[in-house]
């Protein structure tokens, strides 16, 4: 076991991952010798080779192509967005290709790729550096939409992701990139997709998120704590296909909720997580389920993305006012 | 042409680039030039015809059917048989094609049965997981995006020092959208094997190709991306044969990809659910059909006594026997059970959906 940052995890993922399966081919913008933007990929080319892991031109659409490409062939590319900003030109090929190849075939031919890409606000980044658009990604069929919060489930999770036999969109929360520190196993041992993590049990009030938001939602529940409400922390981990019953079965217990999202208000994920709620649950509920997002405007530039993103002020709020609806 | 060149000021010109055209049979199916060797195979040449007639029937029976409600929108290659068949005709069956939506005569030649066309055609995924080569990619329908994928594929066949070469297939208007050129500039960078083949038939629906480009050829734009692009008379099957025989052994030999721009024109309707009287006079076409591929190698076939008037007749009946058959077993299809929609949406199904999948279960049965 090492301590070690969630970027590190990531690196030490792609390096089992491609030690394991020659198969495995690592491609994107400055991803070789200079190891990605946030050196997710430091060691690899020198360790692996240029034909294994390759620098690609400026081109985000191509790399999600050619993700396409490689993995009708049998190879496991894994293509890096710079940011989340730059990933809308691969939205054709995920769309229209990744994601439909296995039916469209009806099972010839296959795709299993990953394309990783840094998600959400709070390094004070450029304009376009700061997105968390995962509920767009989430609404298409046949992909898989996971992001870890913390340096275990990075590693484990992006070798499920590598390994799975269908396209993984893997987000990585860039907030808590290197501030996020734990304990890895380079152990190989994948974690399960399509499973949420309960963080923290609790009676009182389930608090769903997922991401860098995890991190303030933790927080959040420990202030409930000193409060006496006890709070379950419940990180969804993958958003597409999600887990329904750890969500369900946490509210039936909790009988409120609050769900925890970085994204915009309007079609973020969380109206997804409401729904599902109110159609199985409703009876359950002791209060109405509240959401703290970001909120319905374009993502401010780094002087106003604090007051953007939900504080751990909100949550707390919220989950208060769970607990004392009647 | 004059106005493209800079006033030279003095300066060096540093590089210089050239396009070249290949064509060996005239309209009348007298000679050029001098005949590839190839064409010294009667054989060969018997058989790209029929494939050629073959499909000219077969799109008219798949618009027969389009018109009486049997078949959905159906994209018809009439005028443009030379391409598909000619390029799919050099190609190994190890090779990869990942075709457009008008490829239908390389998928026949590569083996797809014509009732699997019919099925795709007529709104069933079965079509595509066909008798063909298994790795071969099915119609690509969002024009241009399939590129990508042919510079990806070609990339595992260098990664793995296999000689094999992807050929990727899409039309004038396809040559306009970024996702062929990124792919075409990254097959340059690495040198793969892929040939890329645009066929120009003069129209994207209705925009004609100068509002496609202010290019002079589309063969061209091969140069911007480090490799060498040939225009070929599409309408020559000969021509293109030969020209992708050369693009697909220099690609399988290390020489890195090449682009084919196959001039031609297309005498019926973007599909069927087009009418193309609204954008081109009937003048215009009337006047391109003398150009048309299958008169063309017929008069060269007849006139070198490799082609009677009794094995026109014989393959008329041919063609019209395997056509109605394959029409036969496309109509006698049954359609999907609707819960299969589900299988193949990813490897194993995610439990989530399982729920979804038995509201379908028994909807067919109704």
């Amino acid at each position: 076991m090492a301590e070690m940052t969630l970027v590190e995890a990531v690196n030490l993922a792609l390096a089992r991952a491609m030690e394991d399966d020659p198969d495995v081919v690592v491609l994107g913008e400055d991803v070789g010798i200079n190891g990605g933007v946030f050196r997710a990929t430091i060691g690899l080319q020198t360790r692996f080779g240029p034909e294994r892991v390759l620098d690609t031109p400026l081109a985000e659409l191509l790399i999600s192509g050619l993700c396409v490409g490689m993995a009708a062939q049998g190879l496991k590319p894994i293509g890096e967005i710079q940011f989340m900003g730059f990933l809308y030109p691969c939205i054709d090929q995920l769309v229209n290709h990744a994601s439909r190849i296995r039916n469209r075939t009806q099972g010839r031919l296959t795709c299993p790729m990953v394309l990783r890409t840094p998600h959400g606000a709070g390094i004070r980044a450029p304009e376009h550096h700061s997105e968390s658009t995962e509920a767009m990604l989430a609404h298409i069929p046949g992909l898989r939409v996971v992001i870890p919060s913390s340096p275990e489930r990075a590693y484990g999770l992006l070798l499920a992701a590598i390994r799975d036999p269908d396209p993984v969109v893997f987000l990585e929360p860039t907030r808590i990139y290197r501030a996020a520190k734990g304990e890895v196993e380079d152990n190989g041992q994948a974690l399960p997709l399509d499973v949420a993590f309960v963080l923290r049990g609790g009676r009182d009030v389930t608090l769903i998120s997922w991401g860098a938001m995890v991190k303030e939602t933790m927080a959040a529940a420990d202030a409930l704590a000193a409060d006496g409400i006890a709070a379950e922390v419940v990180d969804l981990a993958t958003l597409k296909p999600y887990d329904e019953i750890t969500v369900l079965g946490s509210v039936a217990k909790t009988g409120r909720c609050v769900i925890v999202h970085e994204a915009t208000r309007t079609g973020g994920f969380g109206a997804e997580i409401a729904a599902l709620i109110a159609e199985r649950s409703l009876t359950s509920l002791l209060a109405p389920v509240a959401r703290v997002t970001g909120y319905d405007t374009v993502i401010p530039m780094a002087r106003l993305e604090q007051q953007f993103m939900p504080s751990v002020d909100r949550i707390v709020t919220a989950a208060r006012q769970a607990c004392q609806f009647s | 042409m004059a106005s493209k060149k800079m006033p030279d000021g003095g300066l060096p010109v540093i590089a210089r680039f050239e396009v070249r055209h290949r064509n060996y049979l005239a309209p009348d199916g007298s000679i050029n030039r001098p005949l590839p060797a190839f064409a010294s195979d009667a054989d060969l040449l018997t058989a790209l015809y029929r494939a050629m007639m073959l499909l000219r029937n077969f799109d008219r029976k798949a618009v027969a059917l389009q018109r009486t409600g049997r078949l959905g929108t159906y994209a018809v290659s009439l005028g443009q048989e030379a391409v598909s068949v000619g390029i799919a005709s050099a190609m190994r069956a190890e090779d990869v094609l990942l075709p457009s939506y008008r490829d239908n005569g390389a998928l026949i030649w590569r083996g797809v049965r014509l009732e699997e066309i019919l099925l795709f055609w007529g709104g069933d995924e079965r079509g595509n997981r066909f008798s063909g080569p298994v790795e071969d990619f099915p119609f690509c329908v969002p024009v241009g995006s399939q590129a990508p994928h042919a510079a990806g594929v070609a990339y595992a066949f260098k990664l793995r020092k296999q000689p094999r070469v992807a050929v990727c297939m899409f039309g004038d208007g396809a040559t306009s959208k970024g996702d062929v050129y990124e792919a075409m500039n990254f097959a340059g960078v690495h040198k793969l094997p892929v040939v890329f083949v645009a066929t120009n038939n003069q129209w994207a629906i209705s925009v004609p190709l100068r509002l496609q480009t202010g290019c002079e050829t589309l063969a061209q734009k091969a140069i911007a991306a480090g490799f060498i692009g040939e225009q070929v008379d599409g309408s020559d099957v000969v021509a293109i044969r030969a020209a992708a025989e050369a693009a697909i052994a220099a690609a399988r030999e290390g020489q890195g990809p090449r682009f084919i721009e196959a001039v031609t024109y297309r005498l019926g309707d973007h599909t069927t659910s087009d009418d193309a009287l609204r954008y081109r006079s009937a003048d215009e076409v009337q006047a391109r059909w003398k150009e048309e591929p299958i008169a063309r190698l017929r008069n060269y076939l007849v006139g070198n006594k490799m082609w009677s008037k009794a094995q026109e007749e014989q393959l008329a009946a041919e063609c019209h026997e395997r056509v109605e058959a394959a029409v036969e077993r496309y109509l006698a299809t049954e359609p999907r059970r609707p819960e299969t929609m589900f299988d193949h949406l990813y490897a194993d199904l995610p439990g989530v959906y399982a729920a979804q999948r038995r509201e379908l279960e028994g909807e067919g049965d109704g």
